[in-house]
Order: structure tokens, then C-alpha cells, then sequence
């Protein structure tokens, strides 16, 4: 058995009213990848922060032994000096900056109050070539895409001879080839360097490829470790562990909904991007969606989806935006959000923090925002109504909060997408366009808004899906659009889709050029 | 327990209200309390009253603030001086022709900040130079009066005395009648309300200080009319925060301007509007300046804006945006108010009553923000 270099022995550590981690027990060997799975909220970042010193030593129970010995970290510092080094998952890269300058910020080099930059960007450049990015170190942050910046990252806490690395979902913004290449240089790392690394993820897929052990946290206690070395795991058996019950299947069935008429109708779309307005975003696309079916439009990261969606929906995106758009069979154009609200078009945002809800006021306030006119009478809004709305919408959704008057952001990822949902349902559209419904929210939660689409295509309404994650997209979609660089690249019906017929849809259309 | 704890601490600053008042009334041997004192904080407090609801609602809707309303509120005053005392002009067409200027401004500047998104404290920042500018030049310099006698009866009269108890009775009983009403109505329906206890003690408290000063302006000069004004826009856009559609986009675009514009909500309308809001209040509030000095005055509206921003952040309006009631920028002002009339009576060395207020300040942000912070952490 290999040296462990980790341990955590009995973690508590309990918040105001709430133990947020109980009796917790983690150990990590030498040069092993560990994964730490579980359920949003079940404890794996309090753990983590628990682990780098962002919550000091005395505010929490339990030993920290690193590399043989017993640990008190007060301070971020305190870990990065012992080679404890986390990413997190919102990355802390400074826009305006170059590559170098963030790599070393706190870190600087040189003597005492002067940086010597020739050191800084020679040392930054090295660190890249480790990690495979292909940029100067003198290029700023901005120009670089999501995957990039990652990868800046990692190469960052090498800059600090990081011994154990943790990532806290390091892909949670990734497309699935950054992702891979993402995890196989981790393995690289560990193989090359032994580099120890605890990875936090809620793609399980991801979990089974890299880890070599896995422990499942639950309600803020360790439920099990299971070893990977020997055989990947299925999904189903990681899922199990993490929900405490058997998921048989993971997309709830849809039987009975008629699939009706053409309901909303695009043709020769085109958009350019509102900045660059010689640049194309969305080319030539033509799509359909019918009364009562799913949609899928799957694609990568980039490819003029949301770009798409949100020029449909009152042109709250691009210049220059050209094509016919059909709203039941007649020939509509939006020029307002409020015009698309008004023909029934929903668009539910991919970034529910930043586009979708006000966080820092209640649900009620919340549920309410796009149709406030439906409960006012004179613009005086009648309260007693707006209060029996939040309630109904919690109940139909199954919200868990302790009640409406609640702020958004003191809730849970999974119950943050449910509010967001419940403002667009009030709205009463008959076409919803959901762009990434279920990201970064858990299985349970997951299952549930499914739920919900079904629900809502029941009823006669159309569903617009966008998703990165191939198993979603092709679980819950009648029929599905793939989208590369701009363009319509695909229609696959359920029968034909598969991930390999999605990918293949892409991959040709790039050589096409 | 727990719940009287949370009354005092979202009560706070009325608390400290009280104390600060008990406090000047003790080191000034009671002279605090005298019918004059209770006229001259009105008097003097009247414009902040009328800027701070203004500057509430540039602040909700991000933390954004208007820098020109004390020099514009100089610029009104050297038009409107220059119209009626030096032309002659009948008062009526000159108050209307100012409130269009303060309409015209309102536009210009609602238009600069909302639809070509200048960040607001350069675009007023602008104002507050030039505005001053102008209207010194336009006095050359000097101070214009005196104000027409009809002009200045309009802030500055009384109603007479008999009627301030009659007034203060109807105001207590509809105060309780409008509370009682709303927490049977919520009753009946089932919803969450406050309980009994605090309520009568809430219609108590509000009575009594009604009364008061009812009693007081009736052995002073009876009810001044600059009170009728202040009352009036209070409750006004109390209403307008508390219970309408356009209140609520005030507050959302705060909290999130993307996510509000995304609802459909026409976000650059509703910053025009704060601006726009803005002017007509500062027009207002410059009426009640040239009322008081009885001119037009080059110095008229020096740091007006500061003392409406204080007000507002005291009173627990958010720096960042969309939190804060009308109500919480009353007592803020109100808390100023009487530190100002206290010290001034204990005659306080002005520098240092400056510190004392800058200090003030300091702590009432600093007290908030950790209040908050208590507050999330339940």
C-alpha cells in the first residue's frame, strides 16, 4: 500500500443551526487521483475549505494529517506553503491582466518590492509548456477561452510546487473535448510527476474515467470510498451511493403527449455578434418545434446556441439579426422581450446567478418579475395574490425553502433553477427555450426538473432543450438539432441519435471547411 | 426572545433615534424638547428630506447616486429668482416654468446615463460644475431678494394653530384604522402578520409621537407647511416603493439589472426615470431652500447632495443597490437632523461638529453592514 499523504480524521464542523459536516473521515494516498462526489450541499466544498485553511484551525473538530504530520492551518497560506494548493470552481483569474501577472499574483517574483518580469514571464512560460497551452504568457486573460483559462490555473498552482492539487469541478465549464484533455493531463501529471489531486464533480462519467478512489459524501458524512483501480464503476452504482437509493432510471418516462402541429417556426436565421458586427454568430439556421415535443439542441461550448436562442427571444442578443420567424403559423417579429413575452416565448437563462434571478430578493419577488402587470391592477401590485402565486409555484415545483419571503440566494443551486422555472412558467408561455436547465445542480434535482419538462410538453406546451451534456440531450429529446460554429449541422431523430452520431455530426462539419 | 431581538435589530437606527434625542435632551437641560426646536428641525431638515427620497431611488437601482442636485438646486434658485424678483414674473408661472427647467434638465441628464450607460457620478459630476457655474453667473455673484411674500408663505406659512390637534387626532386614527384593517385582512386570508403585542405597540409609539409633536407646533406657530410638503412626497413614494409594479423594478434592477431586462422590463426606462425623478424633486427642493433664505444665494445648495447621500446610507439604503425603504431614509435623516439641531444647541465648535458627523457615518455603515451580516448567518 502507498504512503498516505492525506488524512482527515473526524471532521465536524457545524455552522449556526446547521452541522454542515459530520464526524467526516478522508484519506488520500500518494499520487493517487481521489474523487469526492455527493449531492450539492452534502459537505465536499465546507471539506475542502476545511482542508486549504479558508476556515481556520479552532472553528472545526477534528485532526488534519498531512504527509505524517498533524496540521493547523490558519490561513490560505498556511496549506499553499505545505504544497496544499485548491482551484475553484469559479476561477479567480483577473480579466485584465496577462497570463504571467496571474499566475504569480501573490507569488511574485523577484526582489523584496520589484518584480522582475523577464523571470516572471520566462517561469510563466515554462509552467504553460507543462500544462500544453500553446499561448504567451503575455497575453491577457480576457482573449482566452474558458478552457484555456483553466489550464492557466492548474499551471498556476504548479508555479507553487503544489504537492496536492484539489480541483473543485474543474469542467463544470467546459465542453466535452477541453473537459477530456482537461482530465487526461491530470493523469498525465500523476503518472509523470505523482502529483496527489482530489477532484470535485458532479459528472460522473468524468469520475469513473479519472479517479482511482471515490468517496461519497452524503448529508455532511463520508457514506462510503470505493476503490475504481479494479474496473470502471458504473455511474449507476456512484449514483446509488450518493442519493442513498437505487435510481433505475435516470430520465423519467414520457407517455401519452401527443406531438401536434408546428408551434414556433425559424428560417434562415442570422445574427451577428453585437460588438464585432462583421462577425457571425448564428448562420443561416432554420429550425421548427412542434406543440408538445422536447427539443434538444446539443453543440459545444460556442456554437451560437444561447447566441440563437436569445436573438429569437425578443432580440435580446446580436446585431444585425435577419430570417423569418413563425409563431403558429404566422409570421411574427420581435423587437422587444416584451413583444416575445407577449406571443408566448419563454427563454430561460444558462446563468440563473447572473441573467436569471435577483438574488438578493425573495422568491416572491422573483417568481413574479415577468408578469408582475397579471397581478396589478393601476400598477398597484396586489400582494395577497403575488404571496398565493410563490406558494403555488413552490408546491407544483416542489421548491424546498422555508417559506416565499426567503431570498433566492440564500437557496440551493437545484432550488434556484426551480424559482427561475416558476418565473417562466408564470409568464404562461407556449414555447420555452431552457438553455442548460440542470447545470451544476444534482441528480435528485436533476430528475426533478425533468420532471417539470414533462410536465410542461403534457400540457401541450414546446420545449426547447439546449445542454452540453450528451446523455441529457439524448434522454429527454423527441428530436435533436446540432449546432457547430454558427450553423445547423444536424437533425437526428430520437431513434437515430446517439453520442457518437452527435459528435460525428460535428467533427464532419468542421473538415467541411 | 429571539424575536424581540430581531425587532431591535431591524429597528436599530430608530432606537438610536430615541437615545439621541434623550441624550441632547439631557445635555441641553431640556431645551431640546422646547416647540421652537421642533419647528427649526423641520425647517432646516426640510430639503434633505426631499432630496434623500430622491437620491433612494437613484441609489436602488445599483448604488448610483446624482452629485448636481445641490448646485442645480442653486440654479433653480438664481432662475427663479432672476424671473420673480428682478422680471417681476407672477409666482405661479414662474414656479411652473421652473419645475419644465428641472423637467429639461431631469431629461438631458436621465437620457446621458440611461441610454448612453455614462456612469452617473461623471455624468452629475459634470452637472455639479457647471450647474453651480451658471447659476453664480447668472446672480453675478450676488444674492437675489427679497422673495415675493406669496412665494414664501407657501413653504414657510403655518396652519393655524387650532387645527393641530384636530390634524394629529385624524392622522393617530387613521394610522390605526389602515393597520388594524391590513392585519385582519391578512388574518382572514391566513397569512403570516406581525403579532398583536407589536402592533398596538407599534400604534402607540406612532401616536405618541404624533401628538407630540402635534402639541408642540400648537405652542409654537401651529403646523408648518413645510411638513404638509415633506409629508406629502414621504408618503407619496412610499407608496410608490412599497406597493406598485414600477417600485418593484426600482428594487430588481438593483439587485440584478440583467436578469430584470431579461424579464422584459425596459431597465434603461426605469434609470431614466430615476434621473429624470431626481431633477423634479431638486426642483422642489430648491423652492423650499429660497423659501427659508427668503433669496436666491451663491452658496444656496452647497453640499446638498452629500447630506442627501448620508441620509439615505445612515437610513440603511444599500451603497451597492436595491435594499432601502423610504421609511429607513426618514429616520437616517431625521438622526442627522437632530445631531445637527443638538450639537448646534450645546454650541458645539462647527469644525468639530463636522468630525462628529463624519464619524457618524462611518459607524452607522459600519454598524449596518455587520447587523446584515448577524442577520444572514440565522
Amino acid at each position: 500500500m502507498a504512503n498516505v499523504l492525506l488524512e482527515m480524521k473526524n471532521i465536524t464542523k457545524t455552522f449556526p443551526g446547521v452541522k454542515a459536516l459530520d464526524n467526516v473521515n478522508l484519506q488520500v494516498e500518494e499520487g493517487e487521483i481521489h474523487a469526492l462526489v455527493g449531492e450539492n450541499g452534502a459537505g465536499k466544498s465546507t471539506l475542502m475549505n476545511v482542508l486549504s485553511g479558508i476556515y481556520a484551525y479552532g472553528t472545526y473538530e477534528g485532526d488534519i494529517i498531512y504527509n505524517g504530520e498533524v496540521c493547523q492551518f490558519h490561513k490560505i497560506k498556511d496549506s499553499e506553503e505545505k504544497g496544499i494548493v485548491i482551484i475553484h470552481q469559479e476561477l479567480a483569474l483577473i480579466p485584465y491582466m496577462t497570463i504571467g501577472e496571474n499566475m504569480f499574483l501573490g507569488n511574485e517574483r523577484g526582489k523584496s518590492a520589484s518584480i522582475d518580469w523577464n523571470e516572471t514571464y520566462g517561469e510563466a512560460d515554462k509552467y504553460l509548456k507543462m500544462v500544453g497551452l500553446k499561448e504567451s504568457s503575455r497575453v491577457l486573460v480576457k482573449e482566452i477561452g474558458t478552457g484555456k483559462q483553466q489550464l492557466v490555473e492548474i499551471a498556476k498552482a504548479l508555479a507553487k510546487h503544489a504537492k496536492l492539487l484539489i480541483l473543485d469541478e474543474p469542467t463544470s465549464s467546459l465542453n466535452e473535448t477541453d473537459s477530456k484533455a482537461l482530465l487526461d493531463l491530470l493523469l498525465k501529471f500523476k503518472k509523470e510527476n505523482g502529483l496527489t489531486s482530489i477532484i470535485i464533480s458532479h459528472k460522473l462519467n468524468e469520475v469513473a474515467y479519472v479517479a482511482d478512489k471515490i468517496t461519497v459524501i452524503r448529508d455532511g458524512a463520508t457514506i462510503e470510498t470505493i476503490d475504481n483501480r479494479e474496473g470502471e464503476i458504473s455511474e449507476d452504482r456512484i449514483i446509488k451511493g450518493m442519493v442513498g437509493r437505487e435510481i433505475t432510471d435516470r430520465f423519467p418516462k414520457r407517455s401519452g403527449v401527443e406531438i401536434g402541429e408546428i408551434n414556433m417556426e425559424v428560417k434562415d436565421w442570422t445574427v451577428f455578434h453585437p460588438l464585432y458586427p462583421e462577425r457571425k454568430v448564428v448562420d443561416n439556421v432554420s429550425m421548427y418545434v412542434r406543440k408538445g415535443e422536447v427539443v434538444g439542441i446539443s453543440g459545444l461550448m460556442g456554437a451560437g446556441r444561447t447566441e440563437l436562442a436569445m436573438s429569437i427571444f425578443g432580440k435580446s442578443y446580436g446585431t444585425g439579426i435577419s430570417g423569418e420567424l413563425k409563431i403558429k403559423g404566422e409570421k411574427v417579429e420581435l423587437k422587444t422581450i416584451r413583444e416575445a413575452i407577449k406571443h408566448k416565448l419563454a427563454y430561460v437563462t444558462e446563468d440563473r446567478k447572473g441573467n436569471g434571478l435577483v438574488l438578493t430578493n425573495p422568491i416572491k419577488t422573483n417568481t413574479t418579475l415577468a408578469n408582475l402587470d397579471s397581478i396589478s391592477k393601476n400598477m398597484i401590485i396586489d400582494k395577497d395574490k403575488e404571496y398565493q402565486v410563490a406558494e403555488e409555484y413552490r408546491e407544483k415545483l416542489r421548491t424546498k425553502c422555508p417559506t416565499v419571503e426567503q431570498n433566492v440566494g440564500n437557496l440551493s443551486g437545484g432550488n434556484q433553477q426551480k424559482v427561475l422555472l416558476a418565473k417562466w412558467m408564470f409568464a404562461d408561455p407556449d414555447i420555452l427555450i431552457l438553455d442548460e436547465p440542470t447545470r451544476g445542480i444534482d441528480v435528485g434535482a436533476k430528475y426533478e426538473i425533468y420532471c417539470i419538462i414533462n410536465q410542461l410538453v403534457s400540457e401541450g406546451k414546446s420545449v426547447i432543450m439546449i445542454s452540453s451534456e450528451l446523455p441529457e440531450v439524448l434522454g429527454m429529446s423527441d428530436r435533436i438539432y446540432v449546432m457547430n460554429e454558427g450553423r445547423m449541422v444536424g437533425e437526428l431523430s430520437k431513434e437515430e441519435a446517439t453520442q457518437e452520431t452527435i459528435m460525428s455530426c460535428i467533427l464532419k462539419s468542421g473538415k467541411g471547411e | 426572545m429571539k424575536n424581540a431581538l430581531n425587532v431591535i435589530r431591524k429597528n436599530t437606527m430608530l432606537i438610536i433615534l430615541v437615545l439621541v434625542v434623550l441624550f441632547f435632551t439631557a445635555m441641553t437641560g431640556g431645551s431640546m424638547l422646547q416647540p421652537s426646536n421642533f419647528d427649526a428641525l423641520i425647517a432646516q431638515n426640510a430639503y434633505v428630506y426631499v432630496l434623500a427620497t430622491g437620491m433612494l431611488m437613484c441609489m436602488l437601482t445599483g448604488g448610483n447616486i446624482d452629485l448636481s442636485v445641490g448646485s442645480f438646486v442653486c440654479f433653480i434658485g438664481s432662475v427663479g429668482g432672476t424671473m420673480m424678483v428682478i422680471g417681476g414674473m407672477n409666482v405661479g408661472l414662474s414656479m411652473a416654468l421652473m419645475l419644465l427647467i428641472g423637467v429639461a434638465y431631469g431629461c438631458v441628464l436621465g437620457y446621458i446615463i440611461a441610454y448612453l450607460n455614462i456612469p452617473p457620478w461623471i455624468a452629475t459630476l459634470a452637472g455639479y460644475l457647471a450647474l453651480r457655474g451658471w447659476g453664480v453667473a447668472i446672480m453675478k455673484g450676488l444674492t437675489i431678494s427679497p422673495m415675493p411674500d406669496s412665494f414664501v408663505q407657501m413653504f414657510n406659512g403655518h396652519l393655524p394653530k387650532s387645527f393641530c390637534l384636530i390634524i394629529g387626532a385624524v392622522v393617530c386614527v387613521l394610522f390605526v384604522l389602515i393597520t388594524v384593517k391590513g392585519r385582519t385582512d391578512k388574518l382572514k386570508k391566513g397569512y403570516e402578520t406581525e403579532s398583536l403585542v407589536s402592533m398596538i405597540v407599534k400604534c402607540v409609539l406612532v401616536c405618541a409621537v404624533t401628538m407630540l409633536f402635534a402639541f408642540k407646533f400648537q405652542n409654537h406657530n401651529g403646523i408648518p407647511f413645510t411638513l404638509i410638503w415633506v409629508a406629502v412626497i414621504v408618503l407619496i413614494y412610499h407608496f410608490i416603493t412599497s406597493k406598485t409594479t414600477i417600485g418593484r423594478y426600482f428594487y430588481t434592477i438593483g439587485g440584478n439589472k440583467e436578469a430584470t431586462r431579461l424579464s422584459g422590463i425596459d431597465t434603461n426606462k426605469i434609470m431614466f426615470t430615476a434621473y429624470l425623478n431626481m431633477a423634479i424633486l431638486t426642483v422642489i427642493a430648491g423652492w423650499l431652500t429660497m423659501a427659508r433664505l427668503t433669496s436666491a444665494n451663491p452658496t444656496a445648495g452647497v453640499n446638498y447632495e452629500l447630506d442627501a447621500i448620508s441620509a439615505c446610507v445612515v437610513g440603511g439604503v444599500s451603497a451597492y443597490g436595491g435594499s432601502g425603504t423610504v421609511f429607513g431614509m426618514v429616520v437616517g435623516a431625521t438622526l442627522i437632523g437632530v445631531i445637527n439641531l443638538g450639537m448646534s444647541l450645546m454650541s458645539i465648535d462647527p469644525n468639530w461638529q463636522k468630525v462628529i458627523k463624519g464619524v457618524v457615518l462611518l459607524a452607522a455603515v459600519v454598524f449596518e453592514i455587520l447587523n446584515n451580516k448577524d442577520m444572514t448567518k440565522d
